[in-house]
């Protein structure tokens, strides 16, 4: 048998797939009766041949060392699915759309009338320090007046079993691709899993994002072009760019291959000549966009990008500037948001967090650094945070003079004991393994929500970082009716 | 097609090519020096010169030897023409236009390059040489068969297809060439050749994948004109030269702003037809056989020039070498 319950230790944390008293949760009951008549070698024998077909497939993903510079890995996969019942799903989406709807309203105001401001829901100085609020895009009109698109936002749940919004990625949030190849890969790996239960599928992503990007053409009518930017395929998320072109029947390009005519239009350099581009998907940072209005040193962007857009001539998803909501410190201020622009409460929680900037808030940050999560405003893929019960004394004090010279780049937030799902480990055995999960929010003319999202997980024992380049992995997630 | 893509499978197209040339150049090497008694046989150093890689090889090896050679040509991760370096840049450029490639095509040369790595071992024992050149011969084969089956024939395509031509026109001339870096005394008789000249000759149809198809078509014994004639103007030997040249100007044809490329092509054509190639003797078919080289090289450049991005950017400089 591969579940030892008498070994299975997830205290004090909640366990997305088994009780405190040590029995499957209802939603999950027939996963666990599987894999309770599998043999740790049959287990074990999926987990391989789930990784062969993983490293077949070429599902990988770039990470840099200082040794070896960019090397390419194999997509780090468990195969134990995350299951979460359908009832609670349709609440959390609704919550998310909540939230997106809110933040695109906001970032629609601070580049227009900042009424928040004014009203004094949001203060001024926070705006002064944004280091991704864009003066350029100020007084712009985006088609639908929609600024993120697309949206990743990170979900993860206490011990208490209550699920929080962590963080809300509008830039260039990265991950669906190796959602929908988890559920490939699970289906070459459990196909007989899939006759007893039916995960809602996760397939219709890329045509959502498709009639998401179509909406915003300049020219209606026309089968518009739309193409998918990225800076390279030495960027850790080539993998994703180059799939969600495949997947969507659109061009991959660089900015290299695109140019702005003088009519203030954007093509792309094609065998037969130039032709008009309507919509690109970039998944470059704003300041490599344009080396005209932002970074002029950029190799990456497109000279006079951001002249065609403000002119309407082509979209940008997301528009640029709009990662001013993608702020460790807006983030605290979001249930407000919401309340504000919407007159409704927050569905979904936001985790409690210490601005810095509070002078109050900063004296207990620094008094309980032992205890918190401290991180930086605008960092993403877990870099340059603290986590309060894991560092050292040393680390602390280096850490305490970090946030003391610049309390506005950080918030503070209590060390969540973060939910765990069974992980195959080594020999073909099921341990506790911390996860959480990044759904993407698609916003036009409506909104669309992935069936469940990327379940991310430390494979490490013990360990809360879940992010890729860090040894974290994955698992497919399924949401079920049970 | 965007043009940056259009060069990528162009290039692709050229080191499939190019890794199973070298990978049937080596095989077939392997077979002639057990055929050729030690004085007689040309050894592994014209293998290195009709590759171009003199040079390169000097810099990195104080000696021909045959273990040396089949290193720097099958496993040497630092020399960019081994079979290991072109499958993976191979690989590479696939990765970067694999939205317009069936994804199985992707998944096929990611298999390909991984088991290449498994066989090509450095120092592979002589009795499990051939065993791995097979695989990396059927793998790309396998490439183009899957290609052909399930892409669009569209103007993608043709660039890989034209990439592939060139590369093995080119190839072809540099295979017949190695009769020249092995001089054997000429024959009395074109008719009358040496035994191990005819062995050599052998050598360079079975390089090519040709010596059933010669004798198929000609229906004759090995002879100097007829295997000429047969590799250079054979329109139905799909790695003759003239077979290759007119597959590049069927593509060309449908091209848009071909009239450049489109006119080298013609002109290499009527090169080789209007030539008595059968008639040549050594010297002279070694220089109509250089001309022949500088005629696809310009015929690579017109293509470049006139269809792939313009400025050489720097990632193409380094990865990319003709």
């Amino acid at each position: 048998m591969a579940i030892n319950w008498d070994a299975y230790d997830n205290h004090p944390f909640h366990d997305e797939l088994v009780s405190e008293h040590g029995n499957a949760r209802t939603h999950a009951r027939k996963l666990i009766n599987y894999l309770e008549n599998m043999s740790p070698e049959d287990l074990q024998e999926r987990q391989d041949a789930a990784d062969l077909a993983i490293k077949q497939m070429g599902i990988t993903f770039r990470v840099y060392t200082q040794e070896e510079g960019a090397i390419d890995r194999a997509w780090p996969f468990d195969i134990v699915p995350r299951v979460i019942r359908k009832k609670e799903w349709n609440e959390t989406e609704a919550g998310l759309k909540q939230r997106v709807q809110a933040l695109n309203l906001f970032i629609d105001d601070l580049y227009h009338d900042q009424k928040c401001i004014k009203d004094g829901v949001f203060p001024k100085h926070v705006l002064a320090e944004s280091v991704n609020f864009r003066k350029q895009c100020i007084g712009v009109n985006p088609p639908l007046g929609v600024w993120a698109h697309i949206c990743g936002s990170d979900l993860v749940r206490d011990s208490d079993g209550t699920m929080y919004v962590l963080e809300d990625n509008l830039r260039v949030p990265s991950g669906v691709s190796y959602m929908l190849e988890n559920r490939a890969v699970t289906k070459r790996v459990f196909p007989e899993l899939f006759e007893t239960y039916q995960p809602e599928p996760v397939a219709s992503y890329p045509s959502d994002l498709f009639d998401t990007l179509a909406a915003l053409s300049p020219r209606p009518g026309d089968t518009p072009e739309i193409v998918v930017m990225t800076p390279g395929i030495y960027n850790s998320a080539y993998f994703e760019h180059a799939y969600l072109a495949q997947q969507m029947g659109c061009e991959l390009v660089e900015g290299r291959d695109l140019v702005v005519g003088d009519d203030d239009c954007v093509y792309m350099r094609n065998v037969e000549g130039l032709s008009r581009v309507d919509v690109i998907y970039r998944r470059i940072d704003d300041l490599f966009l344009d080396p005209e209005a932002f970074d002029p040193t950029s190799m990456l962007g497109v000279p006079g990008l951001l002249r065609a857009w403000k002119a309407g001539n082509v979209a940008l998803a997301n528009a640029p500037g709009a990662g001013v909501a993608d702020d460790k410190v807006v983030y605290s201020y979001v249930p407000d948001l919401i309340k504000y622009y919407l007159d409704q409460d927050a569905i979904v929680s936001n985790v409690p967090t210490w601005r810095c900037m509070d002078k109050d808030s900063l004296k207990h940050v620094l008094a309980n650094l032992k205890d918190l999560v401290v991180k930086p405003a605008n960092e993403s893929g877990g870099y340059g945070m603290l986590v309060g019960p894991a560092s050292t004394k040393a680390e602390r004090e280096e850490f305490a003079k970090l946030v003391a010279a610049n309390p506005r780049n950080y918030i503070a937030q209590p060390t969540l004991g973060i939910s765990t799902v069974p992980t195959v480990v080594r020999g073909g055995l099921l341990e506790p393994r911390h996860v959480d999960l990044r759904p993407f929010i698609l916003s036009g003319k409506k909104m669309n929500v992935t069936t469940g999202g990327l379940t991310r997980v430390a494979l490490r024992k013990g360990s809360l970082v879940v992010n890729s380049s860090q040894g974290g992995g994955s698992k497919d997630t399924w949401i079920v009716d049970a | 097609m965007l043009s940056r893509v259009a060069e990528t499978l162009y290039w692709f197209g050229r080191y499939i090519e190019r890794a199973e040339n070298t990978a049937r150049l080596v095989s077939v090497n392997t077979n002639l020096m057990l055929d050729l008694p030690g004085s007689m046989a040309p050894g592994w150093g014209p293998l290195i010169t009709l590759l171009g890689a003199d040079a390169e090889y000097a810099e990195r090896h104080p000696e021909v030897t045959e273990l040396r050679v089949v290193n720097f040509l099958l496993s040497d991760a630092e020399h960019p023409s081994s079979i290991i370096s072109t499958l993976e840049a191979a690989r590479e450029n696939l990765r970067t236009v694999r939205e317009v490639l069936p994804r199985e095509a992707w998944e096929l040369i990611n298999d390909l390059h991984h088991r290449a790595l498994e066989v090509l071992r450095p120092n592979i024992a002589r009795h499990d040489r051939h065993a791995a050149l097979t695989t990396v011969i059927l793998g790309t084969q396998a490439l183009t068969g899957l290609l052909a089956g399930t892409m669009n024939h569209d103007i993608g395509y043709q660039f890989l297809n034209i990439g592939r031509k060139i590369e093995r026109a080119d190839m072809t001339t540099r295979i017949v060439d190695m009769r020249w870096e092995n001089p054997l005394p000429e024959a009395a008789s074109e008719s009358d050749l040496s035994p191990f000249d005819n062995v050599l000759w052998m050598t360079i149809l079975k390089s090519l994948s040709a010596y059933q198809m010669y004798r198929q078509s000609r229906q004759v014994r090995i002879n100097r004109p007829d295997i000429l004639a047969f590799l250079f103007q054979s329109m139905h030997f799909p790695r003759a030269l003239a077979y290759c040249v007119e597959a590049i100007i069927v593509d060309l044809n449908e091209f848009p702003n071909n009239v450049l490329p489109l006119e080298a092509a013609r002109a290499l054509r009527h090169h080789l037809l209007s030539s008595k190639v059968a008639k040549m003797p050594d010297k002279t078919l070694h220089g109509f056989i250089d001309g022949l080289q500088l005629e696809i090289a310009k015929l690579h450049t017109l293509i470049a020039e006139t269809y792939f991005l313009a400025p050489p950017e720097m990632i193409q400089s380094q990865t990319q070498t003709a």
